[in-house]
């Protein structure tokens, strides 16, 4: 594997790689490891980076084209960078109904990205979620992995307002 | 661990519990936290401690209270006060009426009907003890059905019990459970697996989260009694990445039951060992199918396989396997501890027991229920419910989720069972009730699902993949006013052929929101084609009338 995997400096790098490293020793380098091991990645790096997918393909005996495969059959992980801050948008059903769809057309509007983009100053990403299960408190919306629930176009633009604001 | 020594942690935490005169109890389920519930908590804990009456008051975070509308949700106990949308600068008002009047203008009537009119066997812990917390649960009569299971009862008693009490799944497809763990047992295998299915895909659904995260031990008590009741000593919980607060206490949860040894080796000094682990799903709704799930499990991408051989015989890497919903687990310990013939003397003649509801949507009290099976769905919606906010008028309750139907106001009297919901076209589905008002298209709500399924559809089998895609093109073209009559006949026929040739549950029930919107609210489509409008309001149709 060669040096360049994210943008944290040297010891992070090492640090996070050992996490990884953790995950699939824990499951003993079997192939049934892959998934797990995507998810550590995903939840240290933030994205899932070719080396490292090149790098797991090996040490689990998993061809790499099974964990690409793997890798974007499921919605949770994504092979992007993320902008600094995320926005995500719950369109459940419950928040469907309640006017999650004002709320993204909204984002749209005011900053030229669509579900799944980064704005060009990598500043702010925009996702939707299949469902939170924050049913009660439709729509919900989740700054920066934090839920809001009860929220409408306005306040959503002020709270991203604020971030645009520092 | 020997029975005994349960006993003596039920002894000790029931002591401690009546050292105080009131118990605080502050909601700390997803819901309130994103309310704020936890600073809360907090804000109570220095508050008892700058009064200095730790002596006979004590604060505690507890599993969802239900009403998740109007969290956050604290309640005093023994006193039976709840109290709704509760501010920190309440707190000093709260704390003054310990033992007097209730606060008035925070107060929720407790003889509210959302209260008084559920009847709670899996939600029986929720607002009383702490999740994270293993004693409570034991003080709670937790662990004493697997005590009693695995030194009182051979398997097949188990199993008889289970089959007795006429429960039957509750991830949606009612298959009864005593029948699924008897082919589990029959089957034949050294290595035997049992999964809890906690891949809660559904949007609008949200009672297996809560129940994982409001009483974890119970699911943990259910398992482990299945797998002694099926020969299996190797279980996984298959739950959503998007859950992490459930998963945190799932994680705490098995990691405290093995440290007492309720699970682990020699159970209850007895042979049984049962180990459970956790696997994370991805974001893939298809792995709520069981072959999808146990090939996720396995490390693959999340595709169904034709059935036969079922999961039962042939399952996690070819061993039998019995798999069930978070919820299904919820119902075993109670089943056991009170035995079958009191289980089912709730419910309808089919459907036995109770059902845990999510309630969403257009609807006053949004939150988790829970009901004896056959209730009605208009006491679910406008006793329990509070019926919908004003100014709204009620058009239709989806239930079932991407996979169930509409159903209108002049079927809400009919009972809530497996059957009478597939009768209307609907299903019991994993338990999402989403009601709609007047604002709601259903050319759009239907869209909406079947959108869903689209880019859910896991792409290997034909009907599925390209149907779906062609379903999706069609209901756009009607959301646009520029459908034509020949586009809802083009529409009925590819809902029959998905339904009858999809490889798995997704495809197979992907049209029924379509059938159904297209049975209940035809004129709805008809105003799209003919007349260029939406009556809601709510498609972008050019050059129509809104």
């Amino acid at each position: 594997m060669n040096g360049r995997v994210g943008t944290g400096t040297k010891e992070q790098e090492d640090r996070r790689l050992r996490m990884v490293d953790r995950t699939m020793r824990m499951y003993g380098n079997e192939p049934h490891a892959l998934i797990e091991t995507l998810h550590t990645i995903q939840e240290s790096y933030g994205y899932i980076d070719t080396d490292l997918m090149r790098f797991i393909s090996e040490r689990l005996g998993v061809p790499l084209s099974k964990v690409y495969g793997v890798a974007t059959f499921y919605h949770f992980f994504t092979l992007k960078p993320q902008g600094e801050h995320t926005c995500v948008v719950c369109t459940g059903t419950a928040c469907y109904i309640t006017g999650a769809k004002s709320i993204i057309d909204k984002i749209e509007k005011q900053y030229e990205i669509r579900p799944g983009e980064t704005t060009s100053d990598n500043k702010l990403s925009l996702l939707t979620a299949r469902c939170l299960g924050a049913c009660g408190l439709a729509p919900a919306v989740v700054f920066d992995g934090v839920v809001a629930g009860k929220q409408d176009p306005k306040s959503v633009n002020d709270t991203l307002g604020r971030w645009f604001e520092k | 661990m020997n029975y005994e020594e349960l006993l003596e942690i039920a002894k000790i935490e029931n002591e401690k519990k009546a050292q105080f005169v009131h118990t605080i109890h502050v909601c700390v389920a997803a819901g309130c936290i994103s309310c704020g519930s936890q600073e809360l908590l907090d804000t109570f804990k220095r508050e008892i401690e700058k009064r200095g009456i730790e002596n006979w008051c004590n604060v505690k975070g507890v599993g969802c209270l239900g009403l998740c509308t109007a969290g956050p949700l604290v309640s005093v106990e023994p006193d039976g006060i709840i109290y709704k949308a509760v501010k920190a600068s309440d707190i000093h008002d709260v704390m003054d009426a310990l033992g007097g009047e209730p606060v008035k203008r925070i107060l929720c009537p407790s003889d509210m009907s959302f209260f008084k009119k559920q009847q709670k066997i899996v939600l029986e812990n929720f607002g009383k003890i702490d999740p994270e917390k293993i004693g409570e649960y034991i003080a709670s009569e937790g662990y004493q059905s697997l005590y009693t299971a695995l030194r009182e009862m051979s398997p097949s008693m188990v199993i008889d019990q289970i089959v007795k009490s006429g429960l039957r799944g509750r991830g949606g497809g009612g298959y009864p459970t005593g029948l699924k763990w008897t082919t589990v047992m029959k089957a034949y295998g050294t290595q035997k697996y049992v999964i809890c299915n906690a891949d809660e895909g559904d949007p609008g659904a949200f009672m297996d989260r809560s129940v994982l995260e409001s009483d974890p031990h119970r699911v943990l008590e259910g398992m482990a009694i299945a797998g002694y009741a099926v020969g299996a000593d190797k279980a996984f919980i298959y739950v959503r990445a998007e859950y992490p607060l459930a998963i945190k206490r799932l994680r705490k949860a098995i990691a405290q039951a093995e440290h007492i040894g309720v699970l682990g080796r020699g159970i209850f000094n007895t042979p049984f060992n049962f180990d459970i682990k956790l696997r994370l799903g991805a974001g893939a709704f298809v792995c709520g199918e069981e072959t999808a799930l146990i090939s996720s499990i396995e490390g693959n991408r999340g595709m169904p396989r034709p059935r036969p051989p079922y999961p039962a015989e042939y399952g996690l890497w070819g061993c039998p396997t019995l798999i069930n919903n978070v919820e299904t687990f919820a119902n075993i310990p109670a089943i056991l501890r009170n035995g079958s013939q009191w289980y089912s003397s709730f419910g309808t003649e089919k459907s036995k027991g109770t059902k845990v509801f999510a309630l969403a949507g257009r609807i006053n009290n949004t939150g988790l229920i829970e009901v004896a099976m056959g209730t009605t769905l208009r006491e679910i919606i406008f006793d329990i419910g509070g019926g919908v906010p004003e100014g709204s008028k009620f058009k239709a309750i989806q239930t079932g989720g991407p996979s169930g139907g509409c159903i209108t106001e002049e079927f809400l009297d009919q009972p809530v069972d497996y059957e009478s919901l597939a009768r209307l076209g609907s299903i019991m589905g994993s338990g999402g009730m989403i009601v709609m008002d007047g604002t709601s298209c259903m050319v759009d709500v239907a869209k909406f699902f079947v959108e869903f399924c689209m880019t859910e559809s896991c792409g290997k089998c034909i009907p599925c993949r390209d149907g779906s895609a062609q379903m999706h093109y069609l209901l756009e073209k009607i959301s646009r006013g520029h459908g034509t009559t020949n586009d809802i006949h083009l529409l009925e026929k590819l809902c029959e052929l998905i339904k009858n040739t999809s490889l798995c549950g997704l495809g197979m029930t992907m049209p029924n929101p379509v059938i159904s919107t297209m049975h209940y609210f035809r004129e709805e489509y008809l105003a799209h084609v003919h007349d260029k409008i939406c009556p809601a309001g709510a498609c972008n149709i050019k050059g129509g009338r809104k």
